[in-house]
């Protein structure tokens, strides 16, 4: 019994080791910057789709995290990091890296754009959500492994 | 003596001959007869353009990054590199020379319906004909009609580039006769208008299990695995499984197939990707009701 719970623990901390150590890769960060991003078109979506009511701060800090998220994204596909941690990246994020760049800078300013002037309704988060949308797939068709 | 061996010689040189005639027979290209495509209406032009974007042709036949008004000129010229070698997609714009708009109803029918090109030639399952075969001739009618009302470019695309033994068009004849079908892929007769619906769609036009179903070292469908994924034929990555059992979208209902279909985004909003993104934005061009028949008929297939 006492050996069991000595190896669960042992087995605990290499995990957590692991993950301490995971957390820094750059394929972790960028994942955790999409994962960000990808939340915030959620709670954009939740509203645009009646889901949920519209609310001014929710709409806020969705578009600023999608910008400030977008802006430090490129900057974390440092070479060695083309695989590993389950990375989608494509290869070509290395082969055209500033077209990369300038498609992940667009996503950031266009979600700036759409903040200066702040949907006021449903409806406007709709269109916000159409605009910053079809930049996902923009990106993702060309720079990202998973269909 | 002689007399018996010259009569072996001449039996087997029959033989020989009567084999080839067979064989010749039966990979043939086989259009339809002419009178299939005689009687036809005038063509519906918006229900052409529907077909049109339910075809996807423009991901082929359009400029590389083509947007907008550009994905209608079909001027061709993209390279599609596969496994048995590079073809080059033609121009299907409406240009006389360059393109079909000197084609008969006839010439584009069989090509899309029977694989068989306007000379007579067999035509390489790289252009989906295997799909759209089960294509009715009104909407061939109604799509021809449409693609004739499209820019006309003068752009001719080099000849494909293909490894031998698949350089040798006469050889497609034995792959349609392994593979070429214009049959359902899954027995639903028992399915509803909806469902039915869908099928065509999937099944013919919209030609998804091209990509979604994985093939043999031929390039035959795997029997069994319809719409269950595979590795991706362009290059790196896994085209999802897109049957009720998917790890991925099997989970999805059919409200949130025709969410991601009308804007690219899945449930979790994430994004559409690769291939699939110029799939959807055509798709976004249906009506709604054929969006949620296809998404009916995905939840019907048997799951794998």
């Amino acid at each position: 019994m006492k050996l069991k719970l000595v190896t669960a623990g042992i087995l605990a901390l290499c995990l957590g080791a692991g993950a301490v150590f995971a957390a820094g890769e750059p394929q972790v960060v960028r994942q955790d910057l999409m994962k960000k991003i990808g939340g915030s078109m959620g709670a954009l979506g939740a509203i645009a789709k009646g889901q949920k009511p519209y609310d001014a701060a929710t709409v806020k800090t969705a578009l600023s995290t999608i910008a400030e998220s977008a802006k430090d994204f490129p900057n974390h596909f440092p070479a060695g990091s083309e695989t590993g941690f389950e990375t989608e990246a494509a290869p070509a994020i290395w082969q055209n890296p500033a077209d990369f760049k300038a498609k992940a800078e667009k996503l950031s300013s266009d979600a700036q754009t759409v903040l200066a002037s702040m949907p006021a309704d449903q409806a406007g988060v709709g269109q916000a959500m159409q605009t910053l949308g079809s930049e996902c797939g923009a990106c993702h068709q060309t720079y990202r492994l998973k269909r | 003596m002689a007399s018996i061996w010259s009569k072996f010689a001449l039996a087997g040189v029959v033989a020989a001959a009567v084999g080839a005639g067979v064989a010749y027979a039966l990979t043939k290209p086989d259009p339809h007869p002419a009178s299939y495509w005689a009687g036809l209406a005038a063509p519906d032009l918006s229900h052409g353009e529907v077909l049109f974007w339910a075809g996807g042709c423009a991901s082929c036949h359009a400029a590389a990054g083509a947007q907008g008004e550009a994905l209608k000129v079909l001027s061709g010229g993209r390279a599609l590199p596969t496994a048995f070698g590079t073809f080059h997609v033609p121009n299907i714009s409406s240009d006389p020379q360059a393109g079909i708009g000197g084609w008969t109803l006839a010439q584009f029918g069989d090509a899309m319906t029977r694989g068989v090109g306007a000379k007579g030639e067999h035509l390489y399952p790289s252009f989906p004909y295997g799909s759209y075969a089960r294509m009715t001739r009104e909407d061939i009618n109604d799509l021809f009609g449409y693609l004739k009302s499209l820019p006309a470019s003068d752009a001719i695309a080099p000849p494909h580039a293909l490894n031998f033994p698949f350089n040798m068009r006469i050889a497609v004849g034995g792959w349609k006769l392994l593979y070429f079908s214009d049959a359902p892929r899954v027995d639903l007769a028992e399915a509803g208008d909806a469902v039915k619906r869908g099928q065509y769609l999937v099944e013919g036009p919209g030609h998804c299990g091209e990509c979604h179903t994985p093939r043999n070292v031929l390039g035959g469908f795997q029997a069994g695995q319809w719409l269950a994924g595979g590795p991706n034929p362009e290059g790196e990555g896994r085209i999802p499984d897109i049957t009720p059992g998917s790890q991925s979208i099997g989970q999805w209902s059919e409200e949130e197939i025709v969410t991601y279909l009308e804007t690219g985004f899945t449930p979790d909003f994430d994004s559409v990707g690769g291939s699939m993104v110029e799939v959807q934005q055509n798709l976004a061009h249906l009506p709604k009701s054929d969006l949620q028949a296809i998404a009916a008929y995905l939840k019907a297939v048997p799951a794998r």
